[in-house]
Formats: structure tokens, C-alpha cells, sequence
């Protein structure tokens, strides 16, 4: 990618207030900012995200920022665009992701895509004023806004026989909130729309008006599922600004933790899709194993999820020889547990005819919407960044990767299958290999006008956090991207071919976090 | 079948057997909740979830109370997916803004005599997420609520309590 940069020649400037060194940083000239996402795509890279940045502050404008992924590397290109003039070339057209990053920038920040093809707003409803940005600067955000009447221009379908199904926001389950459109002629669906946005909460700046100490909590219920990983990407980020080093056993304890928490959730999803086909013997035997596996969390760390035990500078918890025993014999026990599951499920045939071939999100398609995750690694791309950007322990402790082709939901399932089993290897070798000392280094909150950007595999797949410092020792922008936010739009593609009532099944075996999606 | 029958067996009844404090606990709140519901509401007790704009952190630990270990339903707690069938609104927040429409809509929904159960710190008063253009604060600011559960989130155990301490405090619906 970095050949790319040399096409700019001086036009493409180095910014070095950009933490780790790793993860470079360049400003263009905005009238170029399409130019260099064309040839990204011919080299390959994908889309990681794009934000933008209200940088009135420090007296610039908004900064336009898209960051690219190729192979190990990550890399950040900026432009500016004038608080009278806040527009910016779309992406859109090479980057589908992009589709929904843009409308977002829109809605939240009030910059404009040109040459977007979708006006309409997202995660903004249609009832809130139009002139509201709340990331805005000069936008108060402890004040309320006034609604007004407005109306949500869905896609539409005619004919005979088409009908529409509006579901959502409150599901049937206990699950979170969004609304899904579906036209459909008898149980054939034609299309889905999502409608997202439902549990907004004004995570992003939120972050702008608390110290960097409670960013940790606040990262940790970005998706509470996913707490210590957000929690960990959080850190990393503003370790990376501050030059902090964590020690080794702080680390350790970290990865510890973030396998956990992928076994739980893991176990959980596997259970739950069994049960959507009716085999609900699976979804009683996998949460049990899930139980059991939080109560010893809460047990060795204090909490059921393990939240707000990673901070800033290290964990808050650490662990003694009896605690490591107890949790190598666990594992002992919960391979023994999931073997025999995973015959189980291996053998049923129910199972089989409803889980393949349903909910296919193909690798071509896999490819062009850049997902990450499990749901990647389902759909033929190999792209797990404990593996391809480790972070330690994991340049130590390798993970296995498991990419299948298939792209359904039974292909979704496996790779979970597998990751467990790997999660299990993965946690034995830590503990083994635990090193010694102290569980905290301290931290002094980053200096004005500086960024740290940290990817972190989450259960879901790549979280990625990019923090720039304020001027008040504060945090100035903290952008937040789950794994969800480019994974949702997947599910409109998959569910293509499939009938209604495997919707939920298709649904659950994305399971995409609405909340973090939604900030 | 015979490995699923064997790990039927295998696995035999995990409900019953409650060795360690928090699941005595269980048991205990999950007799005083049984006499409760079969007074109150003949042995059958519906719930409505709603998440108003939860982190999901809530919904992990309300969805565990259907598993095995915990069981609800063998108190006759059933969660049901129409408002129209609860006795119960158990509700997570903070009320972000664009769901204080739903949550106003199957709160009238639900036929009266009802009761609101919020859950979590978020529940309460909005938690972490305080209040703001997009979180309206805790659940109370929106619908009337009957009992809040503390914690981030609740531990299943808290739950079960928290449901208890709302139909104790109502008056007999039937």
C-alpha cells in the first residue's frame, strides 16, 4: 500500500502525531481522496473504515479519514474539507462499505458524501431535525432535540402476490432492537432491508466528555458480549499514543480473557442456531457448558463477563497457581463436554438439511462487502488479526485459522466449532506460559492532538478504535468500529433465495451486535 | 438418538442439585416467587422483554435464566413475544431516542393490570451512558416502573429477586 503512497509524491504528507508506528498516517488532497481509493482496490486492500472529525479545535476543518487493510497492514489516509464547505467525495462507488460509513458521516457530522447514491439518513431517524450533527463541536450534546414528523423512504416492491413484512423493533425474543423490512412472495424473500440505529446512545461522544480512565468502562458496554475486547482495543489505542508498555503477564492475562470470552459467546451462538431449527436438546447443552464457564469467571475475576477488568496500563485482576489450575482443569472438562456435543451435532440430520446451503453469503460477495470475522473466515477470506497484526501474546501464541468456503449457516457454525477448539489450545498455552510480574503499568493521559488506532479480534472479529487527543487532556474523537458495522449489510445479501421463516436462523448465525453497530 | 438419549442421561437434571450460595439463593427466591405466582396469577407469570437500549450485557443474563441451571420456567415464568400476553414488562435501558417510540407502544400494548421491572444500572438512571441528545436516562423517566434491579449487569440470581420484590409489592391480580 505504501507504493501507492509514492504516486502522491509531496502532495501525500506524513502525519507523525499518528501512534503506533506501525499504522501510518497520510493527508491528500481531497480532490485525489477517490484516486487513491481506486487504486487501494486494484491492490487489493479493503475498506476498514471511515470517519470523520470535527478538528475545529485545532483550527482545520473536518478531517475526512478512510483506513485500508492489505495482508498485516493497516493504513490511515486523511483529507480536510472547510466547516463552510463540508463535502467530500464518495467512496461508495469502489468501497461498498463505504455505503453505510458515509451515510452515517452525513447524519452525525453533517459532511456530504458527493456523489452518494442514498440520501437518507442512518442511525439518525427520520423524526430527528435535520440540522442536527451530534458530533459536531458546536453541538451540545447534554441538551435534548426536538422531533419532528418525517417518514423513512423504504425500498419498495410490486406485483402480484408481493407483500411486505415489517418486523422490529421489538423482536419477538429477547434480543436486541432493529427493524427488518422484507417483500416476499409467499415465503420466497425477494428482498431485506435493515433499519438500524434503534439503541443509539451517543457512545461516540459521550467518549469526548469523560477521562480517559472511565473510556474503558464506557468501551467495555459498547457491546456488552464483546466487553473485553472493545475494552482492549480502548487501551491499546491510548497505550500506543502514550508510549506505555504493559507488562508481559498483563498481556497474558489479557489474551486470557478476550479466549473466554470468545469461548462463551461461541457456545451460546451454537446452541442458539440449533435451536432455530427446532433442536433445542443443543441449545439446553451448550448453555449449560456456557454457564459453567461464566460462573468461573465471576468466581477467578470478579465478574460474569469479566467487565472493566482490562484498564488502561494493564488488567485489574490477576490470577494465582490455584486459579490457573482450576481453569486448565475446566478446560479438561469442557473439551470432554463439547466433543461429545459436537458428534452429536455432526450426526443429526435435521440439523444438516437445514443448515447448509441456507443463509450463503458467497466468497465473491464476502469479498466485495469486506466483512471480517467468523463470518468472513465462513465465506472463504482469511482474515483474523491475532494473526495477521498480532498483538501480543499472540506473536508468541499463534491461533489456527479456519476458512471455509461454503458461506452458510452450518459453515458459520464450524468455524465457531473450531475456534473453540482452538480457544481451548489457545487458553492452555497462556497459562503454561504465563509470565511473572505485575498486572498494571501506570499511565500518563496522552498530550494534545495526537492518535492512536489498535485493531483487536473479538469474538465477532476485527474491532478497530482510532482516539485523537484534545486540547483539554481529553479525549477530542473517539471512533468506534465493530465488527457489526460492516458485517450487518452481509445479512441483506445472504438472506437472498431464502424463504421467511429461516430468517431467524440466517439472523443468528450472523448474530451481528446491534448496539455496537449503532454507538 | 441413542448418543442424545445417552447425553440426556448423562447430563441428568442440572436444575435441582444447588450446592453453592448464589444458586441457594435461587432456590430460595424461586419458592417464595412459585407461592407468589400461583396466588397471584395461577402459576403462570408472562414477560415481555424489551430492550430499550441495552449494551446486551442485560439481555445475556435474562436470556440465562432459561437455561437449565436456572430454569424459570419451572416457576411458570415464560417469556412471551407479544406485549398482548404480558403480566410483565421487563425493560433494559438506557431509553436511547429512537426507541422511547416502541417502548411507549408496547408499554400500551400490554393489557392492565401490569407491571414494570427495569433492569440494570442503565435501567436505572441511564448508567454509563447518563443522559443526552441520544439516552434519555433510566427507564422510569419514559413508562412507570415498579422495581429496579441493580448491577452491570444484574447476575441471573438478581433477576429472579427483582421479579419476586415486583409481584410481592403489587396487589393480587387475581
Amino acid at each position: 500500500m505504501n507504493n501507492i503512497i509514492s504516486l502522491f509524491g509531496n502532495e501525500a504528507r506524513k502525519d507523525n502525531s499518528q501512534y503506533p508506528a506501525t499504522v501510518t498516517l497520510y493527508q491528500i488532497p481531497k480532490e485525489r481522496f477517490t484516486e487513491a481509493a481506486k487504486s487501494m482496490k486494484t491492490s487489493g486492500a479493503r475498506l476498514v473504515a471511515e470517519w470523520a472529525v470535527d478538528e475545529t479545535p485545532f483550527g482545520r476543518g473536518f478531517g475526512i479519514y478512510a483506513c485500508y487493510a492489505k495482508d498485516s497492514e493497516y493504513l490511515i489516509l486523511k483529507t480536510y474539507t472547510p466547516l463552510e464547505d463540508p463535502t467530500f467525495p464518495s467512496l461508495t462507488k469502489k468501497f461498498v462499505p463505504a455505503y453505510r460509513f458515509e451515510r452515517q458521516m452525513r447524519s452525525l457530522m453533517g459532511v456530504v458524501p458527493l456523489g452518494h447514491p442514498d440520501s437518507r439518513p442512518w442511525i439518525k431517524h427520520e423524526d430527528w431535525q435535520e440540522d442536527v450533527y451530534p458530533l459536531r463541536k458546536s453541538f451540545d450534546a447534554s441538551k435534548s432535540i426536538s422531533r419532528v414528523k418525517g417518514e423513512y423512504q423504504w425500498i419498495k416492491a410490486e406485483g402480484e402476490g408481493v407483500y411486505e413484512i415489517p418486523v422490529g423493533p421489538v423482536h419477538a425474543g429477547i434480543i436486541e432492537p432493529g427493524h427488518f423490512r422484507f417483500q416476499a412472495v409467499g415465503e420466497d424473500i425477494l428482498n431485506l432491508e435493515e433499519k438500524l440505529g434503534y439503541v443509539h446512545k451517543g457512545i461516540e461522544k459521550r467518549f469526548e466528555s469523560i477521562s480517559w480512565k472511565e473510556g474503558a468502562r464506557l468501551a467495555g458496554r459498547v457491546s456488552g458480549d464483546s466487553t473485553v475486547a472493545h475494552a482492549i482495543a480502548y487501551c491499546m489505542s491510548i497505550e500506543s499514543m502514550t508510549g506505555c508498555n504493559p507488562t508481559k503477564r498483563a498481556l497474558w492475562l489479557r489474551a486470557l480473557m478476550l479466549e473466554r470470552e470468545r469461548i462463551a459467546n461461541h457456545l451460546g451462538d451454537i446452541g442458539a442456531i440449533c435451536n432455530d431449527v427446532a433442536f433445542a436438546f443443543l441449545l439446553y447443552q451448550f448453555s449449560i457448558l456456557k454457564e459453567k464457564l461464566l460462573r468461573t469467571n465471576y468466581k477467578l475475576f470478579g465478574h460474569r463477563f469479566m467487565m472493566d477488568k482490562i484498564i488502561p496500563g494493564g488488567v485489574a485482576v490477576d490470577i494465582n497457581s490455584d486459579a490457573k489450575n482450576e481453569i486448565l482443569s475446566e478446560m479438561d472438562w469442557l473439551t470432554n463436554e463439547l466433543e461429545r456435543l459436537v458428534i452429536i451435532y455432526d450426526e443429526n440430520s435435521s440439523l444438516d438439511d437445514r443448515l447448509r446451503d441456507t443463509g450463503v453469503l458467497t466468497t465473491e460477495k464476502a469479498k466485495e462487502l469486506s466483512v471480517v470475522g467468523f463470518v468472513a473466515r465462513a465465506s472463504g477470506q482469511g482474515i483474523d488479526c491475532r494473526i495477521q497484526s498480532p498483538f501480543s501474546p499472540y506473536d508468541h501464541i499463534i491461533p489456527k485459522m479456519t476458512v471455509l468456503n461454503s458461506g452458510d449457516a452450518h459453515a458459520r457454525v464450524w468455524v465457531r466449532i473450531e475456534e473453540v477448539r482452538d480457544s481451548i489450545r489457545l487458553i492452555r498455552e497462556i497459562l503454561n506460559s504465563l509470565p511473572d510480574g505485575k498486572i498494571t503499568e501506570s499511565l500518563t493521559p496522552p498530550s494534545t492532538d495526537k492518535s492512536g488506532f489498535a485493531v483487536v479480534e473479538g469474538w465477532r472479529g476485527e474491532i478497530v478504535y482510532w482516539i485523537q487527543s484534545g486540547l483539554k487532556g481529553g479525549i477530542n474523537r473517539c471512533m468506534v468500529r465493530d465488527p457489526s458495522s460492516v458485517n450487518w449489510i452481509a445479512l441483506e445479501e445472504a438472506i437472498h433465495g431464502n424463504i421467511v421463516p429461516d430468517f431467524p436462523l440466517c439472523n443468528k448465525s450472523f448474530n451481528q451486535s446491534y448496539s455496537g453497530h449503532d454507538l | 438418538m441413542l448418543r442424545i438419549l445417552h447425553q440426556i442421561f448423562r447430563t441428568g437434571i442440572v436444575t435441582e442439585p444447588l450446592p453453592s450460595a448464589v444458586e441457594t439463593e435461587i432456590e430460595f427466591i424461586g419458592h417464595r416467587l412459585e407461592d407468589a405466582i400461583r396466588k397471584r396469577f395461577h402459576r403462570s407469570l408472562t414477560i415481555r422483554e424489551v430492550d430499550a437500549g441495552s449494551c446486551n450485557g442485560c439481555e445475556l443474563e435474562i436470556h440465562a435464566l432459561n437455561n437449565p441451571i436456572y430454569n424459570c420456567e419451572r416457576f411458570g415464568i415464560h417469556f412471551t413475544a407479544s406485549p398482548r400476553f404480558a403480566d410483565i414488562l421487563l425493560v433494559t435501558g438506557p431509553v436511547s431516542i429512537n426507541m422511547e417510540t416502541a417502548l411507549l407502544r408496547t408499554y400500551n400494548a400490554a393489557p392492565n393490570p401490569k407491571l414494570v421491572i427495569a433492569v440494570g444500572e442503565c435501567g436505572y438512571n441511564g448508567g454509563i451512558f447518563g443522559e443526552s441528545y441520544a439516552s434519555l436516562g433510566g427507564i422510569g423517566k419514559i413508562i412507570p416502573v415498579d422495581v429496579y434491579i441493580h448491577g452491570c449487569p444484574p447476575k441471573p440470581a438478581d433477576i429472579l429477586n427483582g421479579i419476586l420484590k415486583a409481584i410481592e409489592g403489587s396487589e393480587p391480580i387475581c
